[in-house]
C-alpha cells in the first residue's frame, strides 16, 4: 500500500485548512492538503455576505473596536462561547482582513461623500469622510452594534478562497484533491495521520504526519433541508467520533439560517437584510418589528428563525406546494444595488426561482445552515484526546460561537483561527520528533479495506444506503429542528437508534468498483447516524433554552445548571453517545446577562429568575 | 403528470476493465423546478447507484458540475429541465481527463494553469500586521471582482476550438486570470513579464477568436472584451520589445 509522509496533513482544503497550510509551509514545513473536491470548490466559496472585523473604517462603524465585536459575539453565542477564544478572535480579525487584502482579496472600499442606505425598508443618508476614502468598507449584519462585515459584493467567500488557494499555489503546497480521509491512525494517545480513499480510483492510501489538522467544514447534510453543499456530511466529526476518544463539543448547537430559498434551500445572504431588506408575511406585511422592536430583521439568526417559524405557525405564512414560507423583500434597494452588491442573490433568484428580485419577492424559510459544534479543541486548536491532532473552522468547536453564530463570524473564523492555529501547529512541529508504527498504520488500513469488502459483498445486509440516509434526514428535520421538546427528542433518539442499526447493515447495489459514489456514502452513513444521535441526544439532555437550542418544555436559559458545554464521544459497541460536560469558559469578561433581543427569561447562576 | 424525460448519458469507468465507453438510457418523470442536479441525483439513487458525476454547492457558485448538455457546455446545477427538450444527452467535458461517466479531473488542470500563469500577487513588499491597509479605489476593486468571479468550471476550455485541438493552449480562463492581475495595483509584474507568460502562440496569439468561451461562460464574464484588450496590449508589448531590441543592438 502506498504510504506518504509529511510534516503537516490538512484534511480539508477550504479556507481554514489552507490558512493553516500556508502558515506551516511559510515556516518551512512540508504540508499536504487532502480535499474531496478541487480546493476552490470547497464550501467556503459559498459564503456570500462577508467577514466580520472591527476595522472601524466606514462612518457607520465609528467607535467600533475589538471590544465591541467581543460583546456582540458573546451575546450572539448566548454566553455559550469560550470568552478567551472570542477575545483572541476579535483581536486578530482586523489583521487577518488586512492580510487577505495584501494577498489580493478585492475588498469593497469606502467611497467618499453622501450616499443613501436602507434600514427596515426606510431610506437614510450617510456621509463618508474624504480622508477615509479607499480603506476597506463594511456592511451591516444581524446581531452587531456597528457596520462591521467586510465584503466583496456578495462573493466574499469565493474571493477569499481564491486568494488563499493562490497563496497555496505560490508556496507550492501540495493538494491531493478527490481524496477522502476514512480513518485517523492513532494508538489512543497520539494521532499519526490518516487512511484515505482516492476518489479517482477507489484505492486506499496511508498518510503519515507529525501533525494532522481536520478542517472539513460542517455537517448540514444530516438534515434534509440545508443550505450546505452536498459534501458537508460531517466527515471530520465522524473521524473524531470513530476514535472513541476525541469529543464533539455541543453537538446540539445547530444553526438555522432565516433565508434559505424555497424549494431548493439555497442560501441568500444575510447581507440582504443587512443592506435593508425586510421580511414579509402572507399579507405582505412586516412582522419582525412586532416581535423584536429594537433589532427587527437584524436580530441574531436563531431569534429571527424562531420568530419566522412562530409566525408561520400562527397561520401567517404563504402556502406553497413545498410547504409554508415567508417573503424576503429587497425590491426597494434598487436595481443598481441588487445587480452589483447582491449579485449572487440576483443570479440565484433568476436561475433557480425564475424571478427578478428587483421586481419580485423572494420565497424564504429558515433552513439548516451551520454547525457551531465540532471537534472540541483548546484555544490553540489542539483537539482534546489525541496529541498531534488539530482542528479549525466549522469542523472544530474552538468554541467561538457557543449556541449561536453571528453572520460574518464564520468566514472570519476560518482565516482567523487558521492563522492562530497555524502558528500553534508551527510551534508544535518545531519541537516535535515523531516515530511512526507501520503496523498500526497498516492495521488501520486493513480494517478499512475489510469494511469496504463487507459492504460491497453485502455481508452484513442489503439495506439501501440512500433510504437509510433519507430516514435519518427526515427524523432530524421533523424532531430535532428549530423548536424542540422532550417527547419529540426522545422519539427521535429511539428512531435514530433503529436507523443506526440499519446503517450497519448497508450493502451495495452497484459493483463498488473504482470511485464508486454509492460506496462513498455507504462508508460514511454509520458515522452520520452517530453524529445525528449526538445532536438529538445532546438536545434531549440539555433541559434549557440557549441560542439556537429552543426547548418548548424548558423555555428559560438556565445559567445555574447549564452554563456548560456538552462533550460527546462514541464508545465502540454502544448505540448512544457518552456525554460529559465542562464549563463553557474559564473567564467571564462579559458576565451572563440579557442579549438585548430574543425572549429573555433567565435562571441566573445564583438561581434568581430574571425576565418574563 | 410531468413530461417523460429521456436521458442519454455517457458511461465509462476506467477502473473497470470489463467496461467499454457507451451511453445508457434513463427515463425520468419531470417535476416542478427540476434541475439537472435533482434529475441526476434521482437517477443515481433510484436507478443506477454507480453513476458518477460531480456536484458540490448545487447553487452555481463552486463550478463543480460542468458537463456537455445537449451539445453545449454548462453548469448542470443551474440548468432547469424545463428549458430542455424531452431528450437530454449528457456528456463529460472534453479536454479534461475523464475520471468516470460525467466526472472529469478539473482539479489537476486548473492547478497547473494557476502555476503556469503565476495566479497570485507578485510583490517585493512584505505584510506589516501593524499597518493600516493600503488604499484602493472602490471602482478598481469592483473591476477586479468582475473578472475574479470566474469559478474555474472549465466550460470555456471545453467550448474552445484551439483548446480542443492543442493541449498546450492556456484557454480563456488563464487569459482572464492574467487580465485580472494586470488590473490589480498590488501585482508588481511589468507588461513585459505578463508578455512572457501569454505573449505566445500557446497564449493570447493562439486564440482564433471564435469566442464560444464567452457564449458558454455560466458567470457571464466579459471574455470577448478581455481577449481583445489583451491581444492589443500584448501586440503593443511585442512591437515595443522589437523596437528596444533594435536600439540595444
Amino acid at each position: 500500500m502506498e504510504i506518504i509522509f509529511t510534516d503537516l496533513l490538512c484534511v480539508g482544503a477550504g479556507l481554514a485548512g489552507e490558512r493553516v497550510a500556508v502558515q506551516a509551509s511559510s515556516a518551512g514545513f512540508d504540508v499536504i492538503c487532502l480535499s474531496i473536491v478541487p480546493p476552490r470548490r470547497s464550501h467556503s466559496s459559498a459564503a456570500q455576505g462577508g467577514m466580520q472585523a472591527s476595522l472601524g473604517n466606514c462612518c457607520m462603524a465609528d467607535g467600533d473596536c475589538p471590544d465591541v465585536h467581543f460583546q456582540d459575539t458573546v451575546k450572539g453565542s448566548d454566553w455559550g462561547c469560550d470568552q478567551e477564544v472570542a477575545r483572541l478572535f476579535v483581536d486578530t480579525a482586523p489583521v487577518a482582513v488586512r492580510e487577505m487584502a495584501f494577498w489580493g482579496t478585492p475588498w469593497n472600499r469606502i467611497v467618499a461623500g453622501r450616499s443613501i442606505y436602507y434600514k427596515g425598508g426606510k431610506q437614510f443618508e450617510k456621509t463618508e469622510a474624504t480622508e477615509r476614502e479607499g480603506f476597506i468598507t463594511a456592511r451591516d449584519f444581524g446581531g452587531t452594534a456597528k457596520w462591521r462585515t467586510c465584503y466583496t459584493s456578495d462573493g466574499t467567500g469565493h474571493t477569499l478562497l481564491y486568494t488563499m488557494d493562490n497563496k497555496v499555489v505560490e508556496l507550492g503546497v501540495k493538494v491531493h484533491d478527490r481524496t477522502e480521509a476514512v480513518a485517523l491512525i492513532h494508538d489512543g494517545v497520539t494521532c499519526s495521520g490518516v487512511v484515505a480513499r482516492c476518489l479517482k480510483t477507489g484505492a486506499l492510501r496511508i498518510y503519515l504526519a507529525k501533525a494532522t489538522l481536520v478542517a472539513t467544514g460542517g455537517f448540514g447534510r444530516i438534515y434534509r433541508e440545508t443550505t450546505n453543499a452536498v459534501i458537508n456530511d460531517g466527515g471530520g466529526a465522524i473521524l473524531a467520533l470513530d476514535t472513541g476518544i476525541v469529543p464533539i463539543g455541543n453537538p446540539e448547537a445547530v444553526q438555522f439560517h432565516p433565508t434559505g430559498i424555497v424549494p431548493t434551500n439555497i442560501l441568500v445572504t444575510e447581507g440582504c437584510r443587512g443592506d435593508g431588506g425586510t421580511l414579509l408575511d402572507v399579507n405582505k406585511e412586516r412582522f419582525m418589528p412586532e416581535y423584536e422592536p429594537k433589532k427587527a430583521e437584524l436580530a441574531s439568526r436563531d431569534v429571527v428563525s424562531r420568530w419566522m417559524t412562530h409566525h408561520i405557525r400562527r397561520g401567517l405564512g404563504v402556502k406553497s406546494a413545498y410547504g409554508d414560507h415567508l417573503w424576503l423583500d429587497i425590491r426597494h434597494l434598487g436595481v443598481q444595488h441588487i445587480r452589483t452588491k447582491l449579485r449572487e442573490v440576483d443570479e440565484i433568484c433568476q436561475n433557480f426561482l425564475g424571478i427578478d428580485p428587483v421586481k419580485d419577492l423572494i420565497p424564504v424559510r429558515p433552513t439548516q445552515h451551520y454547525s457551531m459544534s465540532g471537534i472540541k479543541t483548546n484555544k490553540d486548536g489542539a483537539a482534546y484526546g489525541l496529541n498531534g491532532l488539530f482542528s479549525a473552522g466549522e469542523a472544530a468547536c474552538w468554541d467561538l460561537h457557543g449556541f449561536n453564530r453571528l453572520g460574518g463570524n464564520s468566514l472570519a473564523e476560518t482565516v482567523v483561527a487558521g492563522k492562530i492555529v497555524g502558528e500553534k501547529v508551527v510551534e508544535f512541529l518545531r519541537g516535535y520528533e515523531a516515530s511512526f508504527s507501520t503496523s498500526l498504520a497498516l492495521d488501520t488500513a486493513k480494517r478499512q479495506q475489510e469494511r469496504i469488502e463487507r459492504i460491497i459483498s453485502c455481508k452484513d445486509g442489503k439495506e439501501n444506503v440512500f433510504e437509510v440516509r433519507n430516514a435519518m434526514q427526515d427524523e432530524m428535520m421533523d424532531r430535532v429542528g428549530i423548536f424542540r421538546n422532550g417527547n419529540d427528542l426522545q422519539t427521535a433518539v429511539d428512531n435514530l437508534q433503529k436507523i443506526h442499526d440499519r446503517a450497519q447493515k448497508v450493502g451495495l447495489r452497484s459493483s463498488g468498483v473504482g470511485a464508486n459514489p454509492e460506496l462513498a456514502l455507504a462508508l460514511k452513513i454509520r458515522g452520520m447516524l452517530r453524529l445525528a444521535l449526538c445532536v438529538a441526544y445532546g438536545a434531549l439532555t440539555r433541559t434549557e433554552s440557549r441560542g439556537c437550542h429552543a426547548r418548548e418544555d424548558y423555555t428559560e436559559r438556565n445559567d445555574r445548571d447549564w452554563l456548560k458545554r456538552t462533550l460527546a464521544t462514541w464508545r465502540d459497541g454502544d448505540n448512544l453517545p457518552h456525554l460529559d460536560y465542562e464549563p463553557v469558559s474559564k473567564s467571564f469578561d462579559l458576565p451572563p446577562g440579557d442579549r438585548g433581543y430574543g425572549v429573555c427569561k433567565i435562571i441566573s447562576c445564583d438561581g434568581a429568575v430574571i425576565g418574563a | 403528470m410531468g413530461r417523460k424525460l429521456k436521458f442519454e448519458i455517457f458511461r465509462y469507468n476506467p477502473n473497470d476493465p470489463k467496461l467499454v465507453p457507451h451511453t445508457d438510457l434513463f427515463d425520468l418523470e419531470e417535476t416542478d423546478s427540476m434541475t439537472l442536479f435533482i434529475a441526476l441525483t434521482r437517477i443515481r439513487e433510484e436507478q443506477d447507484p454507480s453513476l458518477q458525476f460531480d456536484f458540490c454547492c448545487r447553487a452555481g457558485i463552486c463550478g463543480s458540475c460542468a458537463m456537455v448538455i445537449n451539445g453545449r457546455p454548462g453548469l448542470a446545477c443551474k440548468t432547469l429541465t424545463k428549458e430542455l427538450p424531452n431528450n437530454i444527452t449528457l456528456m463529460p467535458l472534453p479536454v479534461f481527463k475523464l475520471i468516470g461517466d460525467l466526472s472529469v479531473d478539473t482539479g489537476t488542470w486548473f492547478r497547473a494553469m494557476n502555476e503556469n500563469v503565476g495566479s497570485w500577487i507578485h510583490t517585493d513588499k512584505s505584510f506589516d500586521p501593524n499597518a493600516q491597509e493600503e488604499r484602493m479605489e472602490n471602482a478598481v476593486a469592483e473591476e477586479i471582482y468582475e473578472l475574479e468571479r470566474c469559478v474555474e468550471c472549465g466550460c470555456c476550455v471545453a467550448a474552445c476550438g484551439t483548446a480542443n485541438m492543442r493541449e498546450d493552449f492556456v484557454g480563456a480562463v488563464a487569459l482572464n486570470r492574467i487580465a485580472r492581475f494586470m488590473l490589480d495595483p498590488r501585482d508588481e509584474r511589468t507588461e513585459k513579464e505578463y508578455f512572457e507568460i501569454i505573449g505566445t502562440d500557446e497564449g493570447i496569439f493562439g486564440c482564433m477568436g471564435l469566442l464560444a468561451c464567452e457564449d458558454v461562460c455560466p458567470k457571464n464574464l466579459p471574455l470577448q472584451d478581455q481577449l481583445g484588450i489583451l491581444r492589443r496590449k500584448m501586440g503593443w508589448t511585442a512591437v515595443k520589445q522589437l523596437f528596444n531590441f533594435r536600439k540595444t543592438r
